[in-house]
C-alpha cells in the first residue's frame, strides 16, 4: 500500500505537474526535479515569479527581492527536468492518484517562444507601447501591447496582448505591426492558435498563489477616486529602483515628493467580508514604511492599525526598529473618515485618537494595505482539479494534513492554503514536494533525462586560441555600441584567433553556428560580448562543453547593461568601454585552466533528531520515500510536546493523532527508532556524514547522507505573577490540561484572567511565539462552553490571531471573552489579596484601572528553545540565533536550510509555530533532504579553494575567517580544505598570509589579469 | 570574483604600486549577503587597514574607498564613481599630490608590500570582525597601532652559531625562503620570508638557532665561503 492509503500494484507516473509559478510553486519544482522527479510547471501569466517578482524588498531582512529570486527563475529556466509551461492553464484532470491524465491549454502568444531571444524590439517598437497598464507594475507603469512583462521575465520572451494589439482590436490592417517587421528572428507569426497538450502525472501540487483585493470595492477610502490613495503594491512599485519612477516616491497627482504619508491597515481583511487576517499586510506595510524613511528620512508616517501582527521569526525586533530607530508612528485605530482635499490633492484622514479624542490630519500619500484573497480564477481551478474549497474560498485541508486537499494526489502549497508570507510558501512548497515524492517515488528517475557529452578534448599545453563573439542583440546592443570594430579590435588582441559579430549569440541556430566555429578554428577557449553572465553564463558554459571544450574555459563581457544600457547617448564612448571589456575578457581568458568535478557516493540514509510531531514526521516522509532514517530521541518515547496538548483549536482530541503517528514510526521496517541517545559530533560532509551518538548502551557512529534537526522547544516556566506560589496560577497548557482532565473543577470557576505575552521571551527585544493568542483563546471559548456565566478576561498587548486563527478571536468576542490591552512598561499587577488574586489592568476603553478578582490566573508563556540546543548547534556547526532557535541558512528563500549543505530544521527547533505548521515544515525539511539522498552521486569541485600544503604555514588564518567552518589543520599541521564543503567565496584566499590557498577559476593571476587589461596602456 | 571577501590586501598595494592614483572597491549591501559569507564586511576591514597603510606611507587615504551597494543602484554607483574620481583628480597623481618624490613612494610601497603576510598575520583577529556600527569605522584601525605595527615589524634571523644544519627549519619553511644544504650554515632569505614564525618554532630547542627580532635591523647574511659547518669534535 502506498501512503496517502492508496492501492496501486502499478508503478505511479514519475512526473508531477504543479500549477502556479509563483515562489511556492517554483519551490516545489525545483525540490521535485532535484529528486529525479519530471515536472510540468504550469503558469497562467506569462511570466514566472508570481507576486514576489514585484516587491522591491522583503522584510524583516530588506533584502532586495528581485536580487534574491532572479537566481530561482533561472534555475527553474535551466533545469532539464522542468518542463515549462506558461501562459497555460489546466483544463481538466481525469485518473487517479499516482496516474493523473491532465488536458492543458496553451495560449498563444503571437510569437515563436523558439525563435524569440527576448531582446524586446517589438516592444519598442509597438505602436501600444506606454499606453496599456502594466500588471507588474500594478498600473503605476505602461507597457505596449507586445511585451516583455519585466527584465528579467523566465522565460524571456515577448507576447501580443490581443486585448490591446490593434491587430485584434480593430481588424487586420489596422496596424503596420512594426512589431513583426522589426523582429529579428522573425519570431512574431500572428496566426498561431491556441493549442491543447495532454500529459500524464503521478501527482499534482496546486499553488495559485491569492489575488490582492481590490481596493475600489471600499469605496469610503477613495481608491481609484483619490490620485494620491495607492494600494501597497503600488507604493511598493514605487519605492523599487526598476519600477515606474526609478525608485523615487512621488505622489501621483503632481509628481511631488509626498512628506506626510499614512499607511491603512486591514483594507479587505478581519472586515465583514473576510473573516481572516492576510498575516502578511502588518510586515510589509512596516517594510514600505521603512524603505520610504530611508528614502526621504524627513517624511512623517503614520500606520492606522488594530493589532500588529509580528508573529514570525525576527518580525517583533524589525516592529520595534521601524518605531524606535525610524521614528514611524503606530495609531491603534481604524480611522473613520477619508477625504480628499480638492485644492492639494491631499487626504484628511478622521480618526479617534487612543486617548478617546477626534482627531483629523492631513496626509500627502495614503497606503491601502490590502489583503489577500483567493485568485479570481480558483473556483474554476478547483472544478477541473476536482479539490474541495474552504468556506473563505482558500483550499480545503486539514490541520494534521495541511497541505492535502480533498482529491488523493492532488497537494496544495502557498497563501493557496491560508494567507502567508514568503517563507511559508516556500516551506509549504517544499513540503507539497514531499508528498507528491512519498506517491510517485518509486518511479523516480523513469522519466528524467540526463544530458549526454562527447569526451572532453585535452587542450592541456595547447596555446590559448580563443573565439570573440561580439553580439549585436538585435538592436539592443548594436544601436549604440559599433560591434563590428569590437569584434575587429577583438582579432588584434594576443591568442585571439577568430572575432567576429552575431546577431543574437544565444538563439538556437547561433549557438549551432558557434560550436561550428569553435570546431573550425579549433578554439580552446570563448569570450562572448553580449549580455549578463548571471543569465547566460550557464548557457554558453554548456555549449562549449558540446564541443568538448572545458566549461571553464569561457568568459564574458557585459557589452549590454554595462555600455549600451548605461552609455546610450554616448555611442562612441560606449564602443570604446566595450572594446576595454573585451580587451579584459580576453586577457583573462588566456589564463583560464580546464577545472573538473569530481564524483562522490551518497549514503541515501538520513538521520531525524528529535521524535516530536515534526521528526516523526518527517522521518515517515522520507521512508515514505524509500530513504531508511535513523530517528534520534532523547526522551525514552516519541511524542514530544504532543504529549502534553490535549485538543486542537477545533476541538479535535490529539490524542489518536500522536497514538498513530507512534504507531506508524515504530512499525515502519525502513525507520530505526533510538530512544535516550544524544548527539555528541557530526563529521563529514553532504551525502557522507559520520554522526556520533550517546546512548544507555555506550557510544556509536551512524553513517548517513543528510541530516534533519527537530528537537522541539517548550513552553516558557518562570516566577512571574507568583506562579509557583500560588495553585491558582496556572500555565496555558497547565490550564489545557486541566480543562481536559478534571472538566468538572474549570466548569465551577467563575472569573478567569489570562495575561498574554508573559516571561521574558515576549518582552521588548523579545520575540513572539507564534501560538499563544490562538491557544488562549481556544482555551477562553472552551471555559465559556462549559460555563457561558463564567467571566474570562484576556489581558494582551495585541491579538496576534493572524490567517484564518481571526476566527478564533471572533467566536471568543461572541461568546463573551473580555479583552483589556497592556502597553509595554505598564504590565498589569497581580497581588494576593485576602487569599484571593487581584489583578490590576488598565482599561483602553474607559481610560482608567479596572482591578478583577481571580479564582484562576493562566499566564501566556510563551515557547522557549529546547535544553540542548547550545550544545547541539556546535556540534553539527550551525548557528543558533540569539534567541537559542536554530538559524536556517536564509530567511526568505531557504527557511529549512542551513548553510552547511545536507542539514535541514524543522518544527519549534526553527522557531514558535502550530501543529499544521509544524508537519508542513517537518515534510519541506524531507524533501530537501531527499533532493541530496535520492542522488545516486553528488558533483563536487570547480570553483573551490585549494590549500598548495607546501605554503602553508599553519596559522589558521584561514580555519577563523572561513563563513563555512570548512578548512582543518590536518596531522601535518597544514590546512586542508574539503572539495566537497568549500562553497568558492575566497575569504580564505584573500586572507591567508602565505599566499597558500588558491581559488580555482579565480586565481591572483586570473583576478589581476583583468584590472591590468584595463589600465594596459597606462602602467 | 564571487565576493569582495576575495579582495586581497595585495591586490590594493599592487594597484598603487603600478601607479593607480585611486582604487574603488565595491561590493554587496552589508548585512544583505544572500549567503552567510558576510565576506563584504572582511573587505571594509581590509580597506580601513590599507587606509592607514596609506597614510602610514604618507599618501592621501582617500585614495582608497570602499562602497556597499545592491545591483539596484545603478544611479547610485554612477554618482558615487564620478565622485571618487572626482576626489582623486583632485588630488593629483599618486604621490605628487602628496608631495613625495616617485622613487621614495617605490621604496615605500615594495617596503609596505612586503609585509602584506606579517600584517594579515599579526591583525588577522581583527580583521575578520564584521563592524555592524559606522562610527566605528575610522577608529578601527589607528593610525599609531599601524606605524607600530610596521615599526615593530618582526624578522626571524638564524645565529649562524648555533644553527647545526639540521635542514628542519629549511623544509618546514613554507615560503621557502631557507637557503639550506647538508653541512652549510642555513640563511633565510629576507626578501622571500613571510615572518611565520615556523622557523623558530620548528628549530630544535637543543640548538635554538632562530631568534626572533623585532622592530631591529637583521644582520647581513653569514658570506657564502664561511657557511660550511665546522662540527666541534
Amino acid at each position: 500500500m502506498l501512503p496517502n492509503g492508496i492501492n496501486d500494484d502499478n508503478n505511479p507516473v514519475g512526473a508531477v505537474m504543479v500549477v502556479g509559478g509563483g515562489i511556492s510553486g517554483m519551490q516545489a519544482s525545483l525540490d521535485l526535479a532535484s529528486s529525479g522527479i519530471k515536472v510540468y510547471l504550469v503558469e497562467s501569466s506569462p511570466a514566472l515569479g508570481g507576486k514576489m517578482v514585484q516587491l522591491d524588498k522583503t522584510f524583516p531582512t530588506n533584502d532586495c527581492a528581485t536580487c534574491i529570486v532572479s537566481p530561482k527563475l533561472v534555475d527553474v529556466a535551466r533545469n532539464p527536468n522542468i518542463k515549462l509551461m506558461t501562459y497555460s492553464e489546466v483544463l481538466s484532470v481525469s485518473g487517479s492518484a499516482g496516474d493523473f491524465h491532465v488536458k492543458i491549454k496553451q495560449k498563444t502568444r503571437y510569437v515563436d517562444m523558439d525563435k524569440c531571444t527576448g531582446c524586446g524590439e517589438c516592444a519598442r517598437v509597438c505602436v501600444w507601447r506606454g499606453r496599456v497598464s502594466s500588471e507588474f507594475d500594478a498600473g503605476m507603469g505602461k507597457r505596449g501591447a507586445a511585451y516583455i512583462p519585466f527584465a528579467q521575465s523566465v522565460p524571456l520572451v515577448a507576447t501580443i496582448d490581443p486585448n490591446s494589439c490593434l491587430l485584434f482590436t480593430r481588424g487586420k490592417g489596422r496596424c503596420a505591426a512594426p512589431c513583426s517587421k522589426n523582429c529579428g528572428p522573425k519570431a512574431i507569426d500572428f496566426e498561431m492558435q491556441d493549442s491543447e497538450i495532454e500529459i500524464d502525472v503521478g501527482a499534482v501540487i496546486a499553488a495559485p498563489g491569492y489575488e490582492l483585493y481590490d481596493a475600489t470595492l471600499s469605496e469610503e477610502l477613495g481608491y481609484g477616486r483619490y490620485p494620491n490613495v495607492l494600494t501597497s503594491i503600488q507604493f511598493e512599485r514605487l519605492l523599487s529602483a526598476s519600477g515606474p519612477t526609478r525608485g523615487k516616491v512621488l505622489r501621483p497627482s503632481d509628481q511631488e515628493e509626498p512628506h506626510k504619508i499614512a499607511f491603512l491597515q486591514c483594507v479587505g481583511s478581519r472586515d465583514q467580508k473576510h473573516n481572516y487576517c492576510s498575516s502578511v499586510c502588518c510586515m510589509y506595510s512596516t517594510k514600505e514604511a521603512m524603505l520610504a524613511k530611508e528614502h526621504a528620512p524627513g517624511t512623517d508616517i503614520s500606520v492606522f492599525m488594530m493589532d500588529i501582527r509580528a508573529f514570525g521569526k525576527g518580525f517583533d525586533a524589525y516592529y520595534e526598529r521601524a518605531k524606535n530607530e525610524h521614528g514611524i508612528k503606530y495609531i491603534r485605530c481604524r480611522p473613520s473618515s477619508l477625504k480628499e482635499i480638492p485644492s492639494s490633492k491631499s487626504l484628511l484622514i478622521r480618526y479617534e485618537s487612543e486617548d478617546g479624542r477626534i482627531l483629523e490630519e492631513e496626509y500627502d500619500m495614503v497606503v491601502l494595505a490590502v489583503g489577500m484573497e483567493p485568485a479570481k480564477r480558483v473556483g474554476e481551478l478547483a472544478e477541473r482539479l476536482g479539490i474541495k474549497l474552504s468556506a473563505e474560498g482558500f483550499c480545503k485541508t486539514d490541520e494534521f494534513a495541511p497541505l492535502d486537499t480533498s482529491r488523493p494526489g492532488i497537494f496544495a502549497c502557498g497563501p493557496f492554503v491560508e494567507p502567508m508570507d514568503i517563507p511559508d510558501s516556500v516551506m509549504t512548497g517544499s513540503g507539497a514536494a514531499a508528498q507528491a515524492l512519498a506517491l510517485v517515488s518509486r518511479s523516480r528517475d523513469t522519466l528524467v533525462s540526463e544530458k549526454e557529452y562527447p569526451p572532453e578534448i585535452d587542450t592541456s599545453g595547447e596555446e590559448p586560441r580563443i573565439g570573440v563573439f561580439v553580439c549585436h542583440c538585435g538592436t539592443n546592443i548594436a544601436g549604440v555600441v559599433d560591434v563590428k570594430s569590437v569584434a575587429e579590435y577583438a582579432s588584434q588582441l594576443p591568442g585571439v584567433v577568430r572575432a567576429e559579430t552575431t546577431i543574437y549569440a544565444c538563439a538556437q541556430d547561433n549557438i549551432q553556428t558557434l560550436k561550428l566555429k569553435m570546431k573550425e578554428f579549433g578554439l580552446n577557449r570563448l569570450v562572448i560580448a553580449a549580455c549578463s553572465p548571471r543569465t547566460h553564463e550557464p548557457l554558453f558554459s554548456d555549449t562549449i562543453r558540446e564541443v568538448g571544450i572545458n566549461p571553464f574555459m569561457f568568459e564574458m563581457a557585459n557589452i549590454r547593461d554595462q555600455c549600451s544600457w548605461v552609455h546610450s547617448k554616448e555611442p562612441d564612448k560606449a564602443t570604446d568601454k566595450s572594446k576595454d571589456l573585451v580587451r579584459m575578457a580576453v586577457a583573462r581568458s588566456r589564463l583560464l585552466e580546464p577545472l573538473y568535478k569530481t564524483k562522490l557516493g551518497v549514503n541515501s540514509k538520513a538521520v531525524v533528531i528529535g521524535g516530536g510531531v515534526a521528526g516523526m514526521t518527517a522521518a515517515l516522509s522520507l521512508a515514505d520515500q524509500g530513504f531508511g532514517v535513523f530517528l534520534v530521541e532523547r526522551e525514552p518515547q516519541l511524542g514530544g510536546n504532543l504529549h502534553k496538548l490535549r485538543y486542537s483549536v477545533s476541538g479535535e482530541d490529539y490524542r489518536p493523532f500522536v497514538d498513530s503517528l507512534v504507531e506508524r514510526v515504530m512499525s515502519n521496517p525502513l525507520i530505526d527508532v533510538i530512544t535516550q541517545a544524544t548527539v555528541t559530533a557530526l563529521t563529514g560532509f553532504l551525502g557522507n556524514y559520520k554522526m556520533t551518538i550517546v546512548e544507555p548502551g555506550g557510544q556509536r557512529v551512524i553513517e548517513h547522507g543528510a541530516v534533519v534537526v527537530a528537537t522541539g522547544g517548550r513552553e516558557y516556566r518562570g516566577e512571574e505573577y507568583l506562579y509557583g506560589q500560588d495553585s491558582h496560577v496556572l500555565t496555558q497548557l497547565e490550564l489545557e490540561q486541566k480543562i481536559a482532565d478534571s472538566p468538572g473543577e474549570i466548569a465551577k470557576v467563575k472569573n478567569v484572567v489570562m495575561i498574554q505575552c508573559v516571561g521574558p521571551a515576549a518582552k521588548s527585544g523579545g520575540y513572539c511565539s507564534r501560538v499563544c493568542c490562538t491557544t488562549s483563546l481556544k482555551n477562553a471559548i472552551r471555559i465559556k462552553e462549559m460555563n457561558p456565566d463564567a467571566n474570562v478576561y484576556v489581558i494582551a498587548k495585541d491579538i496576534r490571531t493572524y490567517g484564518f486563527k481571526e476566527q478564533v478571536y471572533t467566536e471568543a468576542r461572541s461568546k463573551g471573552v473580555i479583552f483589556l490591552r497592556y502597553e509595554e512598561g505598564h504590565e498589569p499587577k497581580v497581588e494576593r489579596v485576602d487569599g484571593r488574586l487581584r489583578i490590576t489592568a488598565n482599561d483602553h476603553v474607559l481610560h482608567e484601572p479596572v482591578t478583577l478578582d481571580a479564582d484562576l490566573l493562566v499566564l501566556t508563556t510563551g515557547i522557549v528553545p529546547s535544553e540542548g540546543n547550545d550544545i547541539l548547534a556546535p556540534a553539527l556547526k550551525v548557528p543558533l540565533t540569539k534567541e537559542g532557535f536554530f538559524l536556517e541558512a536564509h530567511i526568505k528563500l531557504r527557511p529549512v536550510d542551513f548553510a552547511s549543505e545536507g542539514i535541514f530544521v524543522c518544527g519549534l527547533a526553527h522557531y514558535p509555530k502550530f501543529i499544521g505548521e509544524s508537519i508542513a515544515q517537518a515534510l519541506a525539511a524531507a524533501a530537501r533532504a531527499a533532493t541530496v539522498l535520492s542522488r545516486p552521486q553528488l558533483e563536487v569541485g570547480g570553483s573551490v579553494a585549494v590549500v598548495e600544503q607546501r605554503k602553508c604555514a599553519g596559522c589558521l588564518t584561514c580555519v577563523r575567517v572561513c563563513p563555512y567552518k570548512i578548512p582543518k589543520i590536518n596531522a601535518n599541521g597544514v590546512a586542508e580544505i574539503e572539495v566537497a564543503e568549500c562553497h568558492g567565496c575566497g575569504t580564505c584566499v584573500a586572507e591567508c598570509p602565505a599566499k597558500a590557498i588558491q581559488l580555482m577559476h579565480y586565481r591572483d593571476g586570473q583576478v589581476t589579469a583583468k584590472a591590468e587589461a584595463l589600465f594596459a596602456e597606462v602602467i | 570574483m564571487m565576493c569582495t571577501g576575495r579582495v586581497d590586501l595585495e591586490f590594493v598595494l599592487r594597484a598603487f604600486s603600478n601607479g593607480m592614483d585611486g582604487v574603488f572597491i565595491v561590493g554587496c549591501r552589508l548585512n544583505e549577503c544572500n549567503y552567510v559569507t558576510q565576506g563584504n564586511y572582511h573587505a571594509l576591514n581590509m580597506a580601513l587597514l590599507s587606509r592607514r597603510l596609506l597614510e602610514h606611507i604618507g599618501l592621501n587615504p582617500v585614495r582608497l574607498s570602499i562602497d556597499f551597494m545592491s545591483a539596484g543602484e545603478g544611479i547610485r554607483f554612477a554618482e558615487v564613481n564620478n565622485d571618487f574620481v572626482k576626489k582623486v583628480k583632485e588630488l593629483g597623481p599618486l604621490g605628487e599630490g602628496e608631495g613625495i618624490d616617485k622613487e621614495e613612494l617605490k621604496t615605500k610601497l615594495a617596503g609596505i608590500r612586503k609585509l602584506v603576510p606579517y600584517i594579515k598575520l599579526e591583525k588577522n583577529d581583527k580583521l575578520g570582525v564584521p563592524l555592524r556600527n559606522r562610527e566605528e569605522y575610522d577608529s578601527y584601525f589607528t593610525l599609531e597601532e599601524i606605524d607600530s605595527l610596521v615599526r615593530d615589524a618582526v624578522s626571524y634571523y638564524i645565529i649562524p652559531d648555533k644553527c647545526q644544519a639540521c635542514m628542519i627549519c629549511a623544509r618546514r619553511c613554507p615560503a621557502q625562503s631557507i637557503i639550506s644544504g647538508k653541512n652549510q650554515i642555513h640563511v633565510i632569505e629576507q626578501e622571500k620570508c613571510i615572518r611565520c614564525g615556523t622557523c623558530l618554532e620548528v628549530c630544535p630547542a637543543r640548538f635554538n638557532a632562530v631568534t626572533k627580532l623585532s622592530g631591529e635591523p637583521v644582520p647581513p647574511p653569514i658570506p657564502e665561503e664561511r657557511r660550511t659547518l665546522v662540527r666541534k669534535a
